[in-house]
């Protein structure tokens, strides 16, 4: 499954309204280690696209839902399901540690 | 532009550039003479020294082995590792190097700053890297911990972002840095404080002093710090590497207490003839 790039549009749709729980990655295009998590969020997106939903959110197109997330660190991965945050995982993580924590949501 | 750059000059950063300099590879390897070995006042569990040999006279021994089959070392402090396009980039408290491949062999020295709110606010206004978090502190008041070149550092990495910039030295005397947007305080820090993320500082004679956030930079920077920046996956603050030394980044290695497991002498050479031969590979 394609990574779903989010957006002050279609966060709304996309996040709070998913009958899956969904994975944002909060990103920005400057941020070293973001670039490092990037290619686990395209084969967790791969792997695990039928049981969750996998998205981008860049911190710098939309900065109010990063704020109002608390997103204070990137990359800040955080679960949301049905509506609300289910988990939040500060930091590069292993890709091996984070399909662990996705199969426990 | 070095073939590859060794960080730490204890067993496993020598025991690499003995493998690199055999290969001819042009290598250059910093240390800081901050090694964990020489705490170690005798070893006699490794072998070929019969009645053992004291921490310190390894590490020379270990450095000056290196010098005497033309690696060229400096000892130096490291302050940054940066990823250009298809190299390298390490900056020191004196110069700035390339190279093709970096191999990481600092040690286990963490950062523990023992201060009460720190591990509780980590993602909530605690952060260990100016570069990656500056951007959620524009024209804010933050506070870096720390008094050494890291520290400086990591301020100037905020200077453009910030609104103010207070440097807590935590006891430790104030270092010789001026900005317009900076100011110093030597007060010991007692804790951090807010409700959901953090709000101020609290220091050991009650004061306060509001902030938005605080970059944790104290000391010198060890192995976990250099991981954050640069993205490299770590567990419990040791580097994950594979059975070649590499790390989740192409080009960089990592080998010795900094990647965990058993800290011994033995463990960190084999780890570094490994990185070291892994290296020589890569450079093919």
């Amino acid at each position: 499954m394609e990574v779903i790039k989010l957006n002050n549009d279609n966060f709304k749709s996309e996040v709070m309204e998913s009958d899956k729980a969904v994975l944002v990655d909060f990103y920005a295009d400057w941020c070293g280690p973001c670039k490092m998590m990037s290619p686990v969020i395209d084969e967790i997106a791969n792997e695990m696209g039928d049981s969750i939903k996998v998205c981008k959110l860049n911190v710098d197109e939309a900065s109010d839902i990063a704020a109002e997330y608390g997103v204070m660190s990137i990359p800040t991965l955080i679960i949301f399901k049905d509506g609300g945050v289910e988990k939040t995982l500060v930091g590069l993580q292993a890709k091996s540690e984070l399909i662990e924590v996705l199969k426990n949501i | 532009m070095y073939d590859v750059i060794i960080l730490g000059g204890g067993p496993a950063g020598v025991s690499a550039s003995l493998y690199c300099k055999r290969a001819n590879k042009n290598v250059l390897l910093i240390y800081s003479k901050d090694s964990g070995l020489i705490k170690a006042k005798k070893i006699d569990n490794y072998y070929g020294f019969e009645d053992g040999i004291s921490g310190v006279d390894l590490y020379n021994a270990g450095i000056k082995q290196a010098q005497n089959i033309g690696v060229e070392t400096s000892k130096e402090e490291i302050i940054k590792i940066e990823i250009e396009d298809n190299y390298f980039k390490v900056s020191t408290d004196k110069k700035i190097y390339d190279a093709k491949s970096v191999i990481i062999a600092i040690g286990a020295k963490k950062n523990t700053l023992n201060v009460q709110g720190i591990k509780e606010f980590e993602g909530k206004g605690i952060s260990y890297c100016a570069i990656c978090d500056g951007f959620f502190y524009r024209n804010k008041d933050v506070v870096v911990i720390g008094s050494g070149n890291y520290a400086i550092s990591e301020t100037n990495d905020l200077i453009n972002v910030a609104n103010k910039i207070t440097i807590l030295t935590n006891g430790e005397k104030a270092p010789e840095f001026r900005a317009d947007n900076v100011d110093i305080v030597t007060k010991n820090i007692k804790e951090i404080k807010g409700e959901n993320k953090v709000e101020e500082v609290r220091f050991e004679d009650n004061s306060t002093l509001k902030t938005d956030g605080v970059f944790v930079a104290q000391g010198t920077a060890g192995a976990s710090e250099f991981a954050k920046k640069l993205g490299i996956i770590t567990k419990n603050d040791k580097i994950l590497v594979d059975e070649n030394m590499q790390t989740n980044i192409k080009g960089i290695y990592a080998c010795g207490d900094c990647t965990g497991g058993l800290l011994q002498v033995s463990k960190a050479v084999y780890e570094g003839a490994k990185a070291g031969l892994s290296v020589i590979d890569y450079l093919r």
